[in-house]
């Protein structure tokens, strides 16, 4: 048994879409850093990390694919659909800006991925928990590192230290997003799928609080708050990025090799 | 039914397995890996279970078909190779043999208990000197070592540098 209440594919597929859509474009945003990071060590973190994350796209996409029971596979999703249909949040879709901006976004999201993938260890589905738990491992290593370099860098220089509050402030708007409980978010609870959103906050603020007291970084206050991608309400920088991403597809219907 | 006689045994499936390398460090087979969960015979198929190292890692194909070429070439007709995730792969799957392979090849084997968590107050002990483990450089076992990047040239491995002979390694990680 795969699943232990019934549940609409189409808001399953949706649901998995989500989680999908935010591995696989955070994973193209970071590959965009080969061959060009400050330093060798890093460029080779930032292409290994953007690998694990579209590795876990590909499962969540697979599933959302299998689940939708369309025929559609985890690359006609990734490569045949345009910016409306996409689901991943905001923050990971932005321009990647300086190194200190790239790292400041992998943290924010890091911190909130790993309290999802770990809650993830109770869904009702097997299928959810099995790529969950492959993925945990991978994030609690992005995770660590993440929070390695902004607690150096923003207890670094005068330089890294301002680049990485400049980051906060300007990302941090971005955040609530990744919280908000919406209807299909409580289809997904009622199914036993996934929790609530709202309920990964409280151990994400625990976390921010904690390495930006060591970091020496001061979160904004929230005046003012970024969302929509989670309904396919997109910012300008999506299209740039799919333009890229799904070139080949475009140009090349079909191309296999 | 086909006969018995057209299926070779388990064990002797496996000993075929133990001689493909893994792509990327060809001293080590997929079974020293420990990324082999399963043989098992359906009618006239033999079906070999293999679990990713990392999802994204890009010799899974590679190994999948390795491992199909293997077995035709030892006679076996029909072979399906089926993805399997759960229990994910772990890095304590590693044989011990495997590890005196990696340490003779240059790359520190993964130290048993120390594979990232994403618990973060044990991380900020770790970055302030406590419960700091050594990885030994594997060329001149020597443990005054540092971590250049989390990261290395495969998704299996972590950069480090030796103190002592001052040339660099790279660390098995440990998942």
């Amino acid at each position: 048994m795969t699943s232990s209440t019934a549940i609409d594919p189409t808001a399953f597929a949706e649901w998995l879409q989500r989680v999908g859509d935010n591995a696989i474009i955070l994973g193209h945003r970071i590959s965009e850093w080969c061959g060009h990071a400050p330093v060798l060590e890093e460029d080779i973190a930032l292409a290994n990390l953007a690998l694990d994350l579209i590795g876990q796209g590909q499962l969540w996409l697979g599933l959302a694919g299998e689940v939708e029971g369309k025929g559609r596979s985890a690359d006609d999703l990734a490569y045949l659909r345009d910016c409306a249909a996409f689901r991943n949040i905001l923050l990971v879709e932005l321009p990647n800006g300086d190194f200190g901006q790239t790292l400041m976004r992998q943290f924010l999201f890091d911190s909130f991925h790993i309290e999802l993938l770990r809650s993830l260890r109770e869904a009702g589905d097997s299928r959810v928990r099995d790529i969950a738990a492959k993925a945990e491992k991978e994030v609690a290593y992005h995770f660590e590192r993440s929070t390695d370099l902004v607690i150096r860098l923003g207890d670094g220089t005068a330089e890294s230290h301002a680049r990485m509050q400049r980051a906060l402030d300007k990302l941090f708007r971005y955040t609530s997003e990744m919280f908000v409980d919406d209807k299909l978010d409580e289809t997904m609870a009622e199914a036993k799928i996934a929790p609530l959103p709202s309920t990964l906050r409280p151990a994400w603020d625990r976390t921010l609080a904690h390495v930006f007291a060591q970091a020496g970084l001061t979160a904004p206050d929230e005046a003012w708050r970024q969302k929509g991608g989670k309904n396919g309400v997109h910012s300008e920088h999506l299209g740039h990025l799919l333009a890229e991403m799904q070139f080949l597809q475009r140009a090349y219907p079909g191309a296999r090799w | 039914m086909s006969g018995n006689a057209a299926r070779p045994e388990s064990a002797e499936i496996w000993r075929w397995l133990a001689e493909v390398p893994d792509p990327e460090i060809p001293v080590i087979s997929v079974t020293d890996l420990g990324i082999v969960r399963d043989v098992a015979w359906q009618d006239d198929t033999l079906v070999v279970t293999v679990t990713p190292t990392y999802t994204g890692c890009p010799a899974t194909s590679i190994i999948n078909l390795d491992i199909a070429k293997a077995l035709r070439d030892h006679g076996v007709e029909r072979v399906r190779i089926e993805r399997r995730l759960s229990p994910p792969w772990t890095s304590e799957w590693l044989s011990a043999d495997a590890r005196a392979k990696l340490n003779a090849y240059g790359i520190a084997p993964p130290i048993g208990g120390t594979a990232a968590t994403g618990q973060i107050a044990n991380r900020i002990a770790r970055l302030t000197g406590e419960s700091n483990f050594v990885v030994r450089c594997p060329r001149c076992q020597s443990g005054n070592t540092e971590k250049i990047s989390q990261f290395g040239s495969t998704p299996c491995k972590a950069s480090y540098r030796c103190k002592d002979c001052l040339e660099p390694f790279d660390y098995f990680k440990c998942i």
